[in-house]
């Protein structure tokens, strides 16, 4: 038929069809910063380091010594392993303190407690979640502090104890709303058929949800650990800062992230010392990578599953 | 017929004992902080009043108020809005409403999650790194919302993403039908549909921004300033750092003072969250679908 153009040469690309095309440019940009800053941040916390793990560095002195004395005159030395160890004794006293109390309050809210009970605790809880470090370490400083002194009467009360309280308040809310979460998402439909199988209440939970939610669990579990690995202003105000090696939780210790905190503004740019902090930063940044990274490989575990 | 038997009974009885016990155990996480945040309010009440909200530090900060900190925290938080809540929201538009479940997809969550998970310490090392020193902003409080931005990023991001994807799939499908492009779709449709649900999240932003320290402490923010900042490229004090300043690095402070700082912060960021929370109560009242 003459006149009739094939369909194929209509053109689309009015001034929407630009304005649609420079959205979705820009929105995609958006979405892949979350990448570029994530390397951003390796980058930049790697190239301040880099050249001192390289050039001074001696890890079996950074692994094995308890020797940080980057400020020392005559011989600088570089041992993380107090502050290794200061860590990793806060966390895990944090994880005995909040990860039982956790997954009971997760229970109790996720299947026991109904209606106005239900939602008076989880904003309570998200409330709590929100509190400041700087608070927290505040509350370890000047009620927690005269408080271990007193009724366990030691001389400090800034010390293991003290932080591990402390960073297992602030890590419990955390902890309960993704195990919350972790259990709402098991199927009714377990529950009702197990208790048509004639099974109690705490029979669905323990023999039903609980393994239903495992994979869950131990995601909360592990992003409260990586949650205790990364505190810096609590366990900075509540540990005591002293670099020693603790025999008791009465003993003050040093953390990682306080000792940045503490020492980044007193060096000078450049320096071995400054070079060292982001060395730890580097080090911190790996922990809390893998550790997130594991949830996450838990998590996909159960999507897999089913 | 219908008695109870012994093994009912056992059942009953251990359901109750379970009940007790978890419900103990969320008493013990709560408890504690409430007595805690009562101690707060006892001691730092008599601190408060409103030249303590309006005059400034004296006496080398052993005296005095705290309204340049406010001001700063203040400028602080709108100034890493600023930043985070385009670059937040767009990334929440992609990850909604464009992304395909593939492998760059992936990694962006992946990311995400890093992102929030990465320490706030190891957030001021990469602040010092890129925004201070790189791009040379300087300590000023351009470089630290910079890095509270990228901080907070994943607040924004998920929050938004939730939003956008409640709403339901027939509302896009309906006005794609009419001829509309995805653009149009997601201006006019998509989100004044979740608006509120993006709001909340900023609101939550507001109150994580508010209470963040390490961050700051070597970007942007100082112990004291004699002046009020004039432009983003001024250093700043802040309610965090301030708090931390007057219970650890003065001598001789009076003790109600750092109590009162420190009820003045965690009542900002407190109000904040339960503005957020009773933001989304009321709207799932409201919500039509």
């Amino acid at each position: 038929m003459p006149g009739s153009r094939p369909h194929a040469e209509i053109d689309r690309r009015n001034a929407d069809w630009y304005v649609d095309k420079l959205v979705q440019v820009t929105v995609f940009v958006s979405g892949v910063s979350a990448i570029l800053f994530i390397i951003g941040i390796f980058v930049f916390v790697t190239i301040e380091g880099v050249g001192f793990i390289a050039n001074t560095l001696d890890f079996g002195e950074f692994f094995g010594s308890p020797a940080w004395r980057p400020t020392s005159e005559t011989k600088p030395t570089y041992g993380a392993l107090a502050l290794i160890v200061g860590t990793a004794s806060v966390t895990g006293l944090a994880m005995l303190v909040a990860v039982p109390f956790s997954l009971g309050a997760a229970i109790f809210i996720g299947e026991f407690a109904t209606g106005k009970v239900r939602e008076t605790l989880k904003v309570l809880v998200e409330l709590l979640a929100a509190i400041p470090s700087v608070v927290w370490g505040f509350i370890g400083l000047s009620i927690m502090n005269p408080l271990i002194i007193d009724v366990f009467n030691v001389p400090v009360g800034l010390s293991i104890l003290n932080s591990g309280i402390i960073l297992g308040l602030m890590a419990a809310p955390i902890m309960t709303t993704i195990a919350e979460d972790a259990l709402k998402a098991v199927p009714d439909t377990y529950r009702e058929a197990a208790e048509a199988m004639g099974a109690t209440r705490w029979q669905v939970i323990f023999r039903v949800v609980l393994p239903a939610a495992k994979n869950g669990l131990v995601a909360a579990v592990l992003l409260g650990v990586g949650r205790g690995f990364g505190e810096t202003m609590a366990v900075l105000m509540a540990s005591g800062h002293s670099v020693n090696l603790p025999t008791s939780v009465f003993d003050s210790v040093r953390a990682l992230t306080a000792t940045i905190a503490a020492e980044l503004g007193e060096t000078a740019q450049g320096s071995d010392h400054y070079a060292a902090l982001f060395t730890l930063g580097i080090f911190l940044f790996a922990i809390t990578f893998l550790i997130n990274l594991a949830a996450d490989v838990v998590v996909r575990g159960i999507r897999k599953g089913k | 017929m219908f008695e109870a038997t012994e093994l009912n009974d056992r059942n009953r009885r251990a359901e109750r004992l379970w009940r007790w016990l978890f419900g103990m155990m969320t008493g013990l996480l709560i408890v504690p902080v409430v007595l805690i945040l009562g101690v707060l309010i006892v001691k730092g009440g008599p601190a408060l009043s409103i030249d303590f909200l309006f005059t400034e530090p004296t006496d080398g900060m052993r005296a005095g108020g705290v309204f340049p900190a406010l001001i700063g925290t203040i400028w602080l938080v709108a100034v890493a809005l600023l930043v985070s809540v385009p670059i937040g929201v767009a990334a929440a538009v992609y990850l909604s409403e464009y992304a395909p479940d593939n492998w760059l997809t992936r990694l962006i969550n992946l990311c995400i999650i890093n992102l929030a998970g990465v320490p706030s310490i190891v957030h001021a090392l990469f602040g010092v790194g890129a925004f201070v020193l790189f791009f040379k902003f300087g300590i000023s409080i351009l470089a630290a919302s910079c890095t509270l931005a990228v901080l907070t990023l994943p607040v924004v991001i998920v929050a938004t993403r939730e939003s956008l994807q409640a709403v339901p799939q027939a509302f896009r499908e309906a006005c794609w039908n009419m001829g509309a492009t995805r653009w149009q779709t997601i201006r006019r449709v998509v989100l004044p549909n979740s608006i509120s649900g993006i709001l909340t999240g900023v609101i939550l932003e507001v109150s994580r921004t508010t209470g963040e320290t390490a961050p700051i402490m070597f970007t942007g923010a100082v112990f004291l300033l004699p002046f009020l900042p004039q432009s983003v490229f001024d250093p700043t004090m802040a309610m965090s750092l301030h708090l931390f300043v007057v219970s650890t690095q003065v001598p001789g402070v009076p003790d109600e003072l750092p109590y009162g700082v420190a009820l003045v912060l965690i009542g900002m960021v407190l109000c904040m969250n339960a503005l957020s929370i009773a933001f989304r109560v009321y709207l799932r009242g409201k919500k039509k679908w």
